[in-house]
């Protein structure tokens, strides 16, 4: 099962190493993660999607509390809450598709952040399924460029988080 | 007034109480011994090699309950300290680690003697740090000490760059620790421990397993109360031994791979197992899927992550042993329950396993078996020594021979099983305990793995009485290679192998040496004279004895092997259920 993990940690050297040792010590895997400062530049949020059964996640939110400069750990099984994440992406449609891509960005809500004489790059956000599938329709048109970034979720409110 | 950071370190220490810091000298860290120069307050010990430095602050730690201190230089001296570092760690031990490094400004550089210690460190300590600048020392140090001393202890490191230790600044100590990230549970959840109780009364076999969280959290007495109040026999983990005493009638020894018949028996058939500050190491539970299959199980340990990572439980209690169990004996004794005839047919069914396969061996008039030495250290002792042991089969008889009834008394890396470990370690307990009686239970390979201490020894007067168990093997090794390599000793052989006698007198010490049975008991005498030195005790034993009870690897605890009666000769043994 997969589990979207919110970390808040102490801004200070060397937490990520802490934080991305304790997975490949431990044998967890990191799908994907992202890293940012919270309004309070003391303390800085990551958000880690991995996988695993109960017991293994159970483990990875218990060994991520025990680690001295983590703050609070969010499974974001156990809440409702809202997922986002980003890709950029490079296309070369053919002279005769560039208006079908256009219109295809277009419905996903995608923006146009640079265009050249051939290139088109799109941005597009949303949760994991739009994104995925936007690609896979893409896809023909031909990727020259591709980055993602991690996820990064947020609760939703009235929604009590879990401790 | 400005004083500079070695100066500042040595304040800080005093501030925590530290009397004694083990360590070793080098480049970065010369601001920090030339300060200890002229230190009347704070005594460091030199070890001979930075292992044996942290072995002696950790064995410090565990006889005194204090944090053991130690500090070294950049680089070779840092790493030196790794194993050191891994050991207490696994076993839980508080320890601040104090490593020099290069200059900030040289940080990265690959400079002379640089290591990243604090990268290395990261997983086996239980949290480090680099102090970048000096005004942050005081606080880390104030720090390191609360975070390696309270909740679940463990080691904690602080590089300190050159220019840290040399700079002036004023002398700050932080009033409190403020961290808002690291707030331990000390109080196990009440309506869980109701439930533990009510578990307890409806109990038909249980059984409590006691582990080192018992020793660490200072819980013995509670143990013993929760034990007796509800008769339940308790065994124990290598790490738990002494937690609670070995020779009272509900001690069912050591359980594990090699624990003894009936505290395997009796945790395979128990309906309620009570883990309390362990961990279910693998040598503890075996095959896993097969581990207490008919219990319900009782946790109770102050990390949550220790619950529910090896075994299933079915009640969790997460707090301070020593608290849950107090509050335990209290909702047990709500219970009302006739404990002694509720248990009776329980503990009768004990008392035959404990009469049908007691721990044993081959007594023999001529040689000397390994077993016979340790039975005997437990009785010229009066079973009150603090013993300490290195690793393989000399642990393991060390464990199941000496009758330990008090905590902070067995001495023995549990979790890593560093050979090394036992003779330093003696040495920082010496210190520590400087009236009592330290022995080291060794092998003849272990030892030599940080022999160099004799040193240190010798040098500070200090009696520990050595005891080789030499059997020219590296035994336990061996032992595996008999069992399920045929026979094929490959490379356990110690076919050079120092004369200990005079390796001892080489280093001022006292060296004895014991050839047959009867010489045993006066060797041990004549150590037990000394006072003033160490003594290495060379006791040529049976090569071929063999650790039993043994479950091999990834058996269930209860499909034990077991000595044949003598006349083993080259026979193969045979598996007993
Ligand atoms: C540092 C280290 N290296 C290797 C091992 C693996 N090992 C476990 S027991 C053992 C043999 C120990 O021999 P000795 O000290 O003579 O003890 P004996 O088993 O003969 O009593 C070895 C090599 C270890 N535990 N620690
Ligand atoms: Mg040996």
């Amino acid at each position: 099962m997969r589990h979207t993990i919110s970390i808040l940690v102490e801004n200070k050297f060397g937490v990520l190493s802490r934080v991305s040792g304790l997975f490949s010590g431990r044998g967890f895997n990191i799908e994907s993660l992202s890293v940012g400062e919270t309004i309070d530049p003391a303390i800085s949020l990551m958000t880690i999607v991995t996988s695993g059964d109960d017991r293994i996640v159970e483990q990875i939110t218990k060994q991520l509390n025990k680690l001295i400069d983590i703050i609070k750990v969010v499974d974001y099984m156990e809440v409702d809450h809202v997922e986002r994440e980003m890709v950029l992406i490079k296309v070369a449609p053919k002279k005769n598709d560039k208006t079908e891509f256009l219109k295809l960005a277009e419905i996903f809500r995608g923006r146009i952040v640079d265009s050249g004489t051939t290139t088109f790059t799109v941005e597009i956000t949303g949760d994991e399924k739009k994104i995925d599938a936007f690609i896979e329709l893409i896809k023909p048109f031909g990727i020259k460029e591709f980055v993602r970034t991690g996820k990064v979720a947020i609760a939703r409110e009235g929604v009590k988080k879990p401790k | 007034m400005k004083i500079s950071g070695a100066e500042i370190l040595i304040e800080c220490l005093k501030k925590e109480g530290v009397k004694h810091i083990f360590g070793y000298p080098g480049g970065v860290v010369l601001n920090i011994f030339d300060t200890l120069y002229d230190e009347k307050d704070v005594e460091l010990i030199l070890a001979r090699h930075e292992q044996g430095a942290i072995h002696a602050a950790d064995g410090y730690a565990r006889v005194s309950g204090k944090v053991g201190v130690a500090i070294v230089t950049s680089g070779p001296g840092a790493t030196n300290t790794v194993t050191g570092i891994a050991t207490a760690s696994m076993d839980s031990i508080p320890l601040v680690v104090f490593s020099g490094q290069v200059p900030t400004m040289l940080i990265g550089n690959d400079a002379f003697q640089e290591a990243d210690i604090v990268g290395i460190t990261r997983p086996c300590t239980k949290h480090n740090y680099l102090v970048k600048d000096i005004k942050d020392l005081a606080k880390t140090v104030r720090e390191a000490f609360h975070i390696a001393s309270t909740g679940r202890p463990g080691p904690v490191l602080i590089d300190l760059p050159k220019d840290v230790t040399a700079g002036m600044a004023d002398f700050k100590w932080p009033a409190e620790v403020k961290l808002r990230s690291y707030n331990p549970t000390y109080q196990g959840n009440k309506w869980m421990i109701k439930q533990a109780a009510q578990m307890i009364a409806k109990a038909k076999k249980p059984v409590i397993m006691a582990g080192g969280g018992v020793i660490l959290s200072g819980a013995s007495k509670e143990l013993k109360g929760l034990a007796e109040t509800a008769r339940i026999p308790v065994t124990m983990t290598l790490m738990g031994l002494g937690g609670f005493p070995g020779t009272h009638k509900l001690s069912l020894g050591m359980l594990g791979m090699h624990g003894t018949y009936y505290a395997n028996k009796s945790v395979q058939d128990s309906d309620l197992l009570i883990g309390i500050g362990v961990r279910f190491d693998d040598r503890v539970t075996g095959k896993t899927s097969a581990f207490a299959p008919d219990a319900k199980i009782i946790h109770i340990d102050i990390d949550p992550t220790s619950i529910r990572k090896n075994v299933r439980v079915d009640l969790p209690v997460v707090g301070d042993v020593k608290n849950v169990l107090k509050d335990m004996i209290k909702a047990v004794k709500e219970q009302k329950a006739q404990w002694d005839a509720v248990r009776s047919a329980w503990l009768k069914q004990i008392d035959y396993w404990k009469d049908e396969k007691p721990l044993s061996y081959n007594l023999n008039k001529k040689i000397i078996k390994p077993e016979f030495v340790v039975e005997k250290i437990y009785e010229v002792s009066k079973g009150e020594a603090i013993i300490c042991t290195e690793v393989g089969q000399n642990q393991m008889w060390a464990a199941q021979f000496y009758k330990y009834d008090k905590p902070r008394q067995l001495l023995t890396s549990g979790g890593l099983g560093t050979m090394g470990y036992g003779f330093p370690a003696a040495i920082g307990a010496q210190i520590a305990c400087p009236g009592k009686l330290v022995f080291d239970i060794a092998g003849d390979g272990s030892i030599q793995m940080n022999i160099q201490e004799l040193a240190t020894a010798v040098i500070n007067k200090l009696p520990v009485k050595v005891a080789i168990l030499n059997n020219g093997y590296l035994g336990m090794v061996r032992q595996w290679q008999e069992l399920f390599f045929r026979e094929r000793y490959s490379h356990t052989k110690l076919d050079v192998i120092p004369d200990f006698v005079k390796v001892a007198e080489a280093y001022g010490a006292v060296g004895l040496r014991a050839e047959k049975p009867d010489e045993v008991v006066p060797v041990l005498r004549e150590a037990l004279k000394i006072k003033d030195k160490p003594v290495f005790m060379d006791f040529v034993v049976d090569w071929k004895e063999k650790v039993f009870p043994m479950v091999p690897a990834g058996a269930a605890i209860d499909e034990m092997i077991f000595e044949e009666e003598e006349k083993r000769s080259e026979k193969k043994l045979k598996a007993v259920k």
